[in-house]
């Protein structure tokens, strides 16, 4: 097995509001690996940009993260300084976001935006980074660049706008890139083209990208290992095809929609099934504890330790643990 | 362009519609509330006699649409009435002192702008340090001052006490020869007449009413900056910039800096507004000859055609201002100028 | 966003801070609004007992002791008439705190009601309410106050009222702004459709949930109110001598600043700012707070 690029270990982040203090993610571990396209899957409120922006290091002003490390070429991602960062950011790791449009300068031209990507990470000049950001713009497939690289912001569609962001990215050849959710609230045919143009582009490049979704079919489409998160926590890890067909925590087989297998060890409590619990963040254990049909005392009490149960593929549960299914 | 034209035109329209109504509005006040102009203007010792006299003149014997119709066409013509007080044209009389209004505020303007502007950046940019709270009392102290006050105080302070500054009566030494009129702007124009011992003389005058001015008008300057920088530093666009590893000083100047002074601009109506009202008091204390100082000489001796002149005046400078800002404000936002 | 980022702490800090720097700065925020709110209560209690407390009547001179400086017996000094300057600064909190309340109510009432109303049934009634309220706010608030006294007359009910318009335009366009967010909420259709006629409808149901703004105005208009009531009495406009009231006590001492005697308008200038202060104080501590709590 490679060395992973990118290894986020046991992260913890807190976000604190005038009145008290939330981990939003607790005991993060997952890793992405050189050249391959990683999914990072979880509902609303799971904690999945909250995950990327800490690994760029661009957190909201009361997020502080109080635990962990992300290893990252060498180096601890949160122990590096502001100045430090910033020559990460970029030309090491990049990420898109979602909201194509609102994510532009609305003041600056679309080439404009692309030319000065150029100008900070390949030391081009004005008029060369001009001519540049014309083909990258074609390359990720805006058809009449050259016009469409005097538009503004708020001329272009959201997918083009994707696309222009895209192109920055280009600009910068990081080594990982992250993808936040960026086809939401794109047309369903401009969501495909840009995922086509997102795999051509890491297949091209050798980058890795770490695909932050809500959607399942896109992770089997697109991505070749997933991570699992629900409340902030790592639920399971694996292969995509190993997580389709043996999803082993409740929590996938609940996104899978697949029918539960009762235990021997647990019954199968329906009434809290069907709950439709908030987040528990008190709780130490296990956080999905308030909603799983299989929950047992120690899921309340710690989190579980991690379980091997493939080459590759890791739950986090105490079922799987006691049970040793 | 026909986006902008629209826009264009439509503020244009708007302004001709309020500046209409301030018209109508400001003959209503002179004509309508005082129980009877002409008696004011007689004089409290006036007969009857001079009294009818001056109705006659003023047409006030006429029926009230015709009066409105005499003034709607003197105003057309840029005709203000004359003076109550000296006869001679209210236009000519503002026009002569204007200068010294426009010296004073522009000065202070200027200096408030590059303070407050520079200020409410800091603040935004380290919010939370202490230099965030400095500049922000400083912003809660400039908005409650009574500036006549502040004025006296300063004077106090730098005339009297330190002897930094001369004495608060008018843009120049008692003796001191003005300028060969150009712009009217003494400073500007000592300069042009190669005049220095004149130019040294008029900044001498004119340091302290500016910065005092310039430090109340400055509160809402910092106050608007730093709220407009704030939204904008939190923006998407600028969470990009910083994922392309944009440096610091970069992104505040060319991302932040540049979309916060849209509303910026839009503040330096409201601003000037402010600068006006408290240029008649600055006016007042350092007795200093411009438009503020004719009102108020004007309203104490109930010379209404002058006080009518001058408030239709400030009018349309505050109209023809947020007009122009308005304008400035469309051709700079690409979303307003290409639609 | 998939998590709700961390509300913007009131203070919207861009640094990382402990929490118990940022807990402190919570305790300091409040603090500020307590003393502001401190202020303005002494100056009420002033206000309401300030005879009791001047230990000379406003308007008795006394020729022997003309322009003293501050002494025990005369506690902010006297003026050019051998007036104690601090019992007159005791005085004139009556007048100038009911001034600023007068001109703060009467504005907040009549531009609550006009701009609901106006916002609410729109049409010509609300381009015509917005047209008068464009020309009201082509002269700066100062210069209409000034220009309205002057022509009105010198007396305490046209200083209010010269104030109030000014200020009236402001309320109108906040509850206006309030209104049109409000008018389409359900709730409104829900009273309306019951039978109650539209005018009630938008006075009694809508308009007391569309406040919030114009609460924190009406603070921040109280504090303007007051130093445009002392500006114009400053000018000699409005409110003149011999009452005591703050802005007059300024003008008088303004012919004092060549000769150098700095009491007569220092003190009464220091209890206009210090109130104003107060009133700024609280206002932005109000926004704060209502701004926190809408989320």
């Amino acid at each position: 097995m490679a060395e992973p690029l990118l290894r986020v270990e046991s992260l913890r982040l807190d976000i604190a509001d005038h009145e008290s203090s939330r981990s939003v993610l607790l005991d993060v571990s997952f890793d992405v690996r050189p050249n391959e396209v990683m999914g990072l899957v979880g509902e609303s409120g799971s904690g999945k940009t909250m995950t990327a922006l800490t690994i760029m290091r661009l957190l909201p002003p009361a997020a502080r993260a109080s635990e962990g490390r992300i290893a990252f070429e060498g180096e601890d991602l949160l122990r590096l300084n502001e100045s430090a960062m910033r020559q990460v950011r970029g030309s090491k790791i990049a990420m898109i976001f979602q909201n194509p449009r609102a994510a532009l300068n609305p003041l600056m031209r679309a080439g404009e935006q692309v030319a000065r990507a150029l100008m900070l990470h390949r030391g081009l000049t004005a008029a060369e980074a001009r001519r540049q950001a014309v083909e990258l713009l074609r390359h990720a497939g805006i058809s009449d660049a050259e016009s469409r690289a005097r538009a503004y912001p708020h001329q272009l569609s959201g997918g083009m706008a994707q696309r222009v962001l895209i192109a920055m990215m280009l600009a910068c050849r990081p080594a990982l890139l992250i993808a936040d959710e960026p086809t939401t609230g794109l047309d369903v045919t401009i969501q495909a083209q840009i995922f086509d143009l997102i795999k051509e582009i890491q297949a091209e490049t050798g980058a890795s990208l770490l695909l932050i979704t809500h959607d399942l079919g896109v992770v089997s489409e697109v991505c070749q290992r997933v991570a699992v998160l629900y409340a902030g926590q790592i639920m399971e890890q694996a292969p995509v095809a190993e997580l389709f067909h043996h999803p082993s925590h409740p929590y996938t087989e609940r996104l899978l929609g697949s029918i539960l297998r009762v235990d021997q060890v647990a019954e199968l409590d329906t009434s809290r099934a069907i709950a439709f619990a908030s987040i528990d963040y008190d709780n130490p254990g296990c956080r999905f504890a308030n909603r799983c049909p299989y929950v047992l005392e120690a899921c309340w009490v710690r989190r579980p330790e991690p379980r091997w149960l493939a080459e590759d593929h890791v739950v986090f549960c105490h079922l799987r643990n006691e049970a040793g299914t | 362009m026909p986006h902008f034209l629209r826009y264009l035109l439509r503020r244009i329209g708007l302004a001709v519609i309020t500046l209409a109504g301030v018209a109508v509005f400001v003959f209503l006040l002179t004509h309508i509330l005082p129980s009877n102009p002409a008696a004011l203007r007689a004089g409290p010792l006036a007969d009857a006699e001079l009294i009818h006299k001056y109705e006659r003149e003023m047409g006030l014997d006429q029926p009230i649409y015709v009066q409105f119709g005499r003034y709607a066409q003197e105003l057309l013509s840029g005709n203000l009435g004359e003076s109550w007080k000296t006869g001679q044209p209210v236009l000519q009389e503002l026009g002569e002192r204007l200068p010294a209004t426009i010296e004073l505020a522009a000065t202070a303007f200027l200096i408030a702008l590059v303070v407050g502007v520079t200020l409410g950046v800091l603040a935004a940019v380290y919010a939370g340090s202490w230099i965030d709270q400095g500049v922000r009392l400083y912003a809660t102290l400039g908005a409650a001052q009574a500036l006549f006050w502040l004025a006296l105080l300063m004077v106090h302070v730098f005339y009297y006490t330190l002897d930094w500054a001369p004495a608060p009566l008018d843009r120049l030494t008692i003796g001191v020869a003005e300028p060969p009129l150009v712009t009217g702007l003494f400073t500007v124009d000592s300069l042009l007449a190669r005049q220095f011992s004149t130019f040294l003389d008029a900044v001498n005058h004119l340091w302290l009413p500016a910065v005092v001015l310039a430090f109340v008008v400055s509160a809402p300057v910092v106050k608007m900056t730093r709220g407009s920088m704030l939204d904008t530093l939190n923006a998407d666009f600028v969470r990009t910039a910083k994922a392309i590893g944009v440096p610091q000083r970069s992104v505040v100047v060319r991302d932040a800096l540049r979309n916060a002074f849209i509303p910026i601009l839009t503040m330096v109506g409201i601003v000037f507004g402010y600068l006006i009202a408290g240029n008649v008091v600055v006016e007042k204390v350092f007795s200093w000859a411009g438009i503020g100082q004719y009102a108020w000489n004007a309203l104490t001796i109930n010379d209404f055609n002058a006080v009518q002149g001058f408030v239709l005046l400030i009018a349309v400078i505050y109209v023809g201002l947020n007009l122009v800002i308005d304008l400035a404000y469309g051709f700079l936002d690409p979303r307003i100028r290409l639609g | 966003m998939d998590v709700p980022l961390a509300p913007r702490v009131a203070g919207r800090s861009a640094r990382t801070r402990s929490f118990g720097y940022r807990s402190l700065k919570a305790v300091g925020r409040w603090r500020l609004l307590s003393f502001g709110v401190l202020l303005i209560l002494s100056y009420v209690v002033v206000a309401a007992i300030g005879p009791e407390l001047a230990p000379y009547e406003p308007n008795a001179t006394h020729p022997q002791a003309t322009l003293h400086e501050p002494t025990p017996e005369f506690r902010f000094g006297t003026d050019k008439f051998g007036r104690d300057i601090f019992s007159r600064v005791l005085y004139a909190t009556r007048l100038d705190l009911s001034i600023a309340f007068s001109v703060a109510v009467s504005a907040f009432l009549v531009g609550a009601v006009v701009g609901a109303l106006s916002g609410y049934f729109g049409g010509i009634v609300d381009d015509v309410v917005m047209r008068l309220v464009d020309v009201l706010l082509a002269f700066p608030a100062f210069i209409l106050a000034m220009a309205l006294t002057g022509i009105l007359g010198d007396t305490i009910p046209n200083v209010i009222l010269a104030i109030s318009v000014a200020y009236v335009p402001y309320f109108i366009r906040l509850t206006r702004g309030e209104m049109l967010r409000v008018r389409t909420l359900q709730y409104a259709d829900a009273a309306v459709g019951v039978g109650n006629p539209r005018w009630r409808v938008v006075l009694v149901h809508l308009l007391p949930n569309s406040l919030t703004p114009a609460f924190i105005q009406v603070t921040l208009v109280l504090g303007w109110a007051i130093l445009d009531a002392a500006g114009l009495a400053f000018l000699g406009l409005g409110i003149t001598p011999p009452t005591a009231e703050w802005g007059v006590m300024v003008a008088e001492g303004a012919q004092r600043i060549i000769t150098g005697e700095w009491w007569t308008w220092l003190f009464p200038g220091l209890a206009i700012v210090i109130i104003a202060f107060a009133f700024s104080i609280v206002g932005d501590g109000l926004r704060d707070l209502l701004a926190r709590e809408e989320r």
